[in-house]
């Protein structure tokens, strides 16, 4: 049983329910170190997405995967709109045109989604960004997947992913806004770290078939 | 904090429909939230066009016009417009001889021109250069940031390059001088007081009321040091030192000296604060040749000002003196 574009739906609408009730949390954290629109940038373009979806549900896990990028890229602004589009924009193009995909095809599409986003941010390990709860969900899931099972390799990637997140706070941050206020930023989470491990930790939740 | 808004998530929208009830010379794509001038796309003439978050205003839109821009994006208050937003402006001023993206260095803004241009480039066949503006100094250690921001210097390089492209220059070498005058600009800010995002509707930082910033950003973001408040002629040497250190300004072809508000100093400050920073460069040997006043990159309401030096040239002097209509900038019309 692979994951379909019903499954990738369930998602995407899980990512969306967390973010919206977390926008609170990502604000604050963003205007610790950074603009205080986190939050606020991401509930809006979640929200667009869903409403993209139920007005016109696409058929196959690649253009649903493509039409939550493009909305995320049109609504979010921001940078959060250019990265977390491009993350779902490489995860379209990897999945190609199959309509399932395996527990090998969930990790090659996580990962061309990672790529994605260090090719658009030019962000590298510590220096405090999404990247660092990203990048080692990746991992995790690659180093999982010898058992097969999709629920296990995801859970990894969700711990993974929560630990990356948790060790975003004691970094000085490089990248972004947050990078002007140089040592002033250690002792922080990240907010991009933090709403990239919902991304994960939701996939988790919905993705393997129940 | 009192704002004269009616609702904060209308603020953009609302601010966009005054410029096109004030100014029938732009049209403005309330949809896309893009200002235009009426007239274009000019045929044979490269396209400018550039855009930020709202809230420095009069850049972009106020900069929109003959001599200037042909486009302006406007994105949310202190937020980046989209690509899309992007593309649109790129396809409506594009007079079949290129488009010239001009980008102030912060990470949103650079991640989405960048997707504009690689959407420009895949979907239709207009040509795009990007320039990226990055002439804050208060930005000590670009290697670990994410670059010196982009401030004063963007105001000259959409004035300047504009000018090369109403001479009728192509797009290389439009681009060519808006880099030049990236590279030869440097720019240094400092607050008073916080600025209020209308959405936020509280300051953004808190700065006791005897203290300043020096080394302010354009979005509230921090400067490199809080200090006691003091004299102007102390403000002005604290802006003008880390500019002659960062760049030589001696050259025989002399400095543009661009005294900027930052949306809460009055003119009669800005001019004060002109006078004290004219002063300091009489003494290092920099010899002004043009200058400019006023508030022109703002950010909200918040009271200080910024100081921009450009080294000119013959090139650069001919162009800032050409013609410009804009909103926000107009002269030899």
């Amino acid at each position: 049983m692979g994951v379909g574009a019903a499954d990738l739906r369930r998602w995407v609408g899980a990512f969306a329910d967390t973010v919206v009730a977390n926008e609170q949390l990502l604000t604050s954290l963003d205007s610790a170190i950074g603009d205080a629109d986190h939050g606020g940038n991401m509930a809006r373009g979640m929200k667009a997405v869903v409403a993209k979806l139920d007005a016109d549900p696409p058929a196959t896990p690649a253009a649903l995967l493509k039409q939550v990028g493009m909305t995320l890229i049109s609504t979010v602004g921001g940078a959060s709109g250019p990265l977390y589009g491009t993350f779902f924009l490489r995860m379209a193009q990897s999945v190609g045109d199959a309509d399932e995909l395996d527990t090998a095809g969930v990790g090659a599409a996580l990962r061309a989604g990672v790529a994605g986003v260090v090719a658009r941010g030019k962000a590298e390990a510590g220096d405090k960004t999404m990247y660092d709860a990203l990048a080692p969900a990746v991992d995790a899931y690659d180093a999982a997947l010898g058992g097969g099972e999709l629920a296990e390799a995801l859970r990894a990637a969700a711990d993974a992913a929560a630990t990356g997140r948790d060790a975003t706070t004691p970094l000085q941050a490089r990248k972004g806004r947050a990078s002007y206020l140089g040592e002033r930023s250690v002792g922080h989470q990240d907010p991009g770290a933090t709403s990239a491990t919902f991304l994960i930790e939701t996939a988790a939740a919905t993705l393997p078939a129940p | 904090m009192k704002k004269l808004i009616n609702d904060p998530a209308d603020v953009v929208a609302e601010s966009l429909q005054g410029i096109a009830a004030a100014h029938p010379e732009l049209r403005v794509d309330h949809t896309n939230k893009i200002v235009y001038r009426a007239d274009a796309p000019v045929q044979n003439k490269v396209a400018l066009i550039s855009g930020g978050g709202s809230g420095h205003e009069p850049l972009h839109g106020g900069f929109v016009g003959p001599g200037m821009l042909d486009a302006a994006c406007a994105g949310e208050v202190f937020t980046s417009p989209t690509p899309d937003q992007m593309l649109a402006a790129t396809q409506g001023v594009d007079g079949g001889l290129g488009v010239l993206h001009i980008v102030k260095n912060y990470t949103g803004d650079v991640m989405n021109f960048e997707m504009a241009a690689e959407l420009a480039a895949a979907e239709t066949g207009v040509e795009v250069v990007s320039v990226v503006t990055d002439d804050d100094v208060a930005v000590q250690d670009s290697l670990y940031t994410a670059g010196r921001r982009g401030v004063g210097v963007t105001v000259l390089v959409e004035k300047i390059a504009g000018a090369a492209a109403d001479a009728g220059r192509d797009l290389a070498a439009v681009a060519d001088v808006a880099r030049k005058v990236n590279a030869q600009g440097r720019s240094m800010g400092m607050a008073l007081t916080s600025c209020t995002v209308p959405a936020a509707g509280r300051p953004t930082f808190d700065l006791p009321d005897d203290e300043i910033e020096i080394g302010i950003g354009i979005h509230g973001e921090p400067g490199r040091r809080r200090v006691q408040a003091m004299p102007a002629r102390d403000v002005a040497r604290e802006l003008v030192e880390p500019i002659l250190a960062d760049h030589d300004f001696t050259g025989s072809g002399g400095v543009l000296a661009f005294v900027n508000g930052m949306g809460g100093t009055p003119l009669l400050e800005q001019y004060l604060m002109y006078n004290e920073v004219a002063k300091l460069l009489d003494a290092a040997g920099v010899r002004v040749v043009r200058s400019l006043v006023g508030p022109y990159i703002t950010s909200l309401e918040m009271a200080g000002c910024s100081v921009t030096l450009l080294a000119m040239d013959d090139e650069l002097l001919q162009l800032w003196d050409a013609p410009v209509r804009t909103p926000g900038m107009r002269w030899g019309v």
